[in-house]
């Protein structure tokens, strides 16, 4: 059993009551079990966090539906999500957060976190009604993919989420700098001819967000770090004592601007993969705590959106079923011990949502995973339980192989 | 990954680009080229090799001297030639492009000349091909984006053989809109694989690829320094709509500095040749003087344009 949030790793059984954990170790006095999971040579892990899986609910239901991705989610070993708020009408009113949680919790399955619009329509020019969507549910306010064209707009909806402590998420992306790029300008575009999208564009708008942090003392949560650049600015930030977290995207961790080859359109993502020293920095800044978390930044995307022109190729790939392998081998690779590796998708996020979960403690939620980290597999479209089937690893050979996910104590997926 | 357009053993099933093309393969494609050259001099300019053959001309942009030059190549080795400007059909009714594709493959289509708007749409269409088990149909990369325009590339390449007889000694450079343009990337591609020692790019930093200097180039922003010593060079158009805005101030100023003018080519070995891939904005990129001068090899470059197309046509899907 590993809990990187209490500094607990070791073989130990779990029992579970009503839905909560009911104690460690030690069964509690005239214990008597319904049911006894044996996971002997298997990790006992807290439910996975997930700081970015898009649903797809609603509005591109014929990509995905919620059915299928919530399933995704479970056989993922995920058990809260968040979701950003581009779904098609955006999330930027009460009743469409009640919906989806509503949907959410009517599929009993992992916990939906929604992230409301910063902006009504994400069209950044007028602040959404913060304080109704947070009681809807919203745990953070966000402009997804959607620029902020106007720095003063960004001022005002920071100062009014720092009014009332709400947490705001960016994206660090300059609206004009990036403006119609699809690929990290650097050597790859420059053989390729794809249109550029700089490292600056990420700098310039994190110097921004960072100033604006330091006036206002929101907290805010920088989503899908991609260049070295902004990794030294975020570390600086910190060092400075500025209320700011962020993370990366699983796939950032182990792709570069070079997988690209020729045109592959499975690696049009956003943000861009970057050059082989961006993708370094990220690892190394996961390592050293200046990225807290690590998140699957799932996109379903079908076929039709794939088989495109790699500029005319919808941007995403499929990850929530992803997100364990792809950090248990980059913890491989940079000798971070198991634990380490759980702490990125389990206590570091569930912090950054400020939510009860992604840890074991007696008397809390249940929400359990149970995987086989040694256990290899193949990325195939038929191993996957989300209806979106691309991902730059597809054929790839990952470790981590999900066995049981509870949620709330009741199993909702088994292997 | 390996390029779709070479087979497992090497060999050549599509044409998209010259970049990783070994350097036997272009020297074969122009040495094919040199007796089509040949052919246009006689009184019936014609070879079977093509015979019963379908080529589709799919023009996803409009272009009307590429698709003419190709439509004459394929007709001088007796193919049928379709021409479609799909910019103006399918895709306007939400038909995809493989969808297109596969449509015309239905009609027993051998050879598809590919034009698109988008970097990389011939890659996507052979990938596709290939992995269907079509490998029989060939891709031609008539220019996609601002990635690769090979043919035009091995007709530059053909003429600067013509003139210079070998790479490996030269200096070469390219002036201009480097960003954007595929001849440019198509040609640097070409000569540093043919072993030209020293290939130069010269303009503006709004204008050149940021890691262009990766590509084997030396990069120089002020022209008499760039044109110091070449033996070719090289003239990019310059697109209307690249004049103004943010990119340039004026066509007036860009002349100034990146104009090819007689006293600018003097700096040039006094045997070098000038060469621009058409159409010419006469006063913008290059001044009358040397577009008509004696060191202008700009119309030859049109002629040998077709028997290079013939040549890479005849290898796709000749006997």
């Amino acid at each position: 059993m590993i809990d990187p949030g209490q500094g607990i790793d070791k073989v130990a059984s779990l029992y579970i009551a009503a839905g909560k954990v009911a104690a460690v170790g030690t069964a509690p006095s005239g214990w008597s079990a319904n049911r006894v999971l044996d996971a002997a040579g298997l990790v006992v892990a807290p439910g996975f966090v997930d700081l970015a899986a898009r649903l797809r609910e609603p509005g591109f239901e014929y990509k995905a539906t919620l059915e299928s991705e919530m399933a995704a989610a479970v056989a993922g070993g995920v058990t809260s999500l968040a979701c950003p708020p581009d779904t098609d009408p955006p999330l930027d009113e009460p009743g469409l957060v009640e919906m989806l949680k509503h949907r959410a919790r009517s599929l009993n399955q992992a916990h939906v976190y929604p992230v409301g619009a910063l902006t009504v329509g994400l069209r950044g020019n007028d602040l959404t009604e913060m304080g109704e969507l947070t009681e809807a549910g919203c745990v953070a306010f966000s402009q997804a993919e959607a620029p902020l064209v106007d720095t003063q707009v960004l001022q005002r909806a920071m100062q009014y989420a720092a009014t009332f402590g709400y947490r705001v998420w960016l994206r660090a992306q300059d609206p004009h700098l990036g403006k119609g790029g699809v690929a990290h300008e650097g050597v790859v575009a420059t053989r390729l001819g794809l249109p550029g999208i700089p490292s600056v564009a990420e700098t310039i708008a994190l110097a921004t967000i960072l100033a604006l942090v330091r006036d206002t003392g929101v907290r805010v949560h920088l989503a899908r770090l991609s260049t070295a650049e902004g990794v030294a600015l975020v570390r600086a930030a910190k060092r400075d004592g500025l209320p700011v977290t962020c993370d990366v995207a699983a796939h950032h961790l182990h792709l570069c601007d070079v997988d690209i080859g020729w045109f592959d359109a499975q690696c049009r993502l956003v943000p861009p993969l970057r050059s082989d020293r961006d993708r370094a920095a990220l690892r190394a800044g996961l390592a050293d705590g200046t990225i807290d978390a690590v998140c699957s930044d799932h996109t379903p995307v079908d076929d039709d959106g794939k088989q495109l022109p790699f500029g005319e190729a919808e941007p995403g790939a499929t990850g929530l079923e992803l997100l364990l392998p792809l950090t248990l081998k980059w913890a491989a690779a940079e000798k971070i011990p198991l634990a380490g590796a759980l702490a990125r998708i389990t206590a570091a996020p569930a912090a950054v949502l400020g939510i009860d979960a992604g840890h074991l403690l007696p008397g809390h939620p249940a929400d359990v995973c149970v995987f086989d980290p040694d256990g290899q597999w193949v990325v195939e479209p038929k191993a996957l339980q989300s209806q979106g089937k691309n991902t730059p690893f597809l054929g790839l050979e990952l470790p981590g192989k999900v066995q049981i996910t509870l949620v709330g104590g009741q199993v909702v997926f088994e292997a | 990954m390996r390029n779709p357009q070479l087979d497992a053993n090497g060999g050549l099933t599509h044409l998209l680009t010259l970049e990783g093309l070994p350097a036997e393969v272009i020297v074969r494609i122009l040495d094919t080229a040199v007796p089509f050259a040949s052919i246009a001099e006689r009184d019936v300019k014609k070879v079977p090799l093509l015979r019963g053959r379908s080529v589709f001309n799919l023009f996803f942009e409009s272009s009307t001297r590429t698709r003419t030059t190709f439509e004459i190549a394929a007709k001088r080795l007796s193919a049928d030639v379709i021409n479609l400007n799909i910019g103006a059909s399918s895709t306007n009714k939400g038909e995809t492009l493989l969808d297109t594709v596969d449509n015309l493959v239905a009609m027993n289509a051998d050879m598809f000349v590919v034009r698109h708007g988008q970097s990389g749409a011939p890659h996507l269409i052979a990938t596709h091909l290939n992995r269907t088990g079509r490998t029989h149909v060939h891709v031609v990369n008539a220019g996609d984006g601002r990635h690769a325009h090979p043919t035009q590339g091995l007709l530059d390449l053909f003429t600067i053989r013509h003139y210079k007889r070998d790479f490996r000694g030269l200096t070469v450079a390219v002036v201009g809109d480097v960003l954007h343009s595929r001849v440019a990337r198509s040609l640097i591609h070409g000569l540093t694989t043919l072993g030209t020692p020293e290939v130069r790019v010269i303009g503006p930093q709004t204008l050149l690829p940021a890691a262009v200097s990766a590509m084997g180039v030396h990069v120089y922003h002020d022209m008499r320094e760039g044109l110091m010593g070449c033996d070719v060079v090289v003239m990019l158009r310059l697109q209307n709509e690249r004049m103004k805005g943010a990119l340039l101030p004026s066509a007036g100023e860009y002349f100034k500095h990146y104009g090819l003018t007689p006293e600018k080519l003097a700096l040039a070995k006094a045997d070098a040749i000038v060469m621009h891939p058409g159409p010419m904005n006469r006063g913008v990129e290059i001044d009358s003087a040397v577009a008509d001068g004696e060191r202008s090899v700009i119309l030859p470059q049109v002629t040998f344009g077709i028997a290079v197309r013939m040549a890479v046509m005849s290898m796709l899907a000749g006997p």
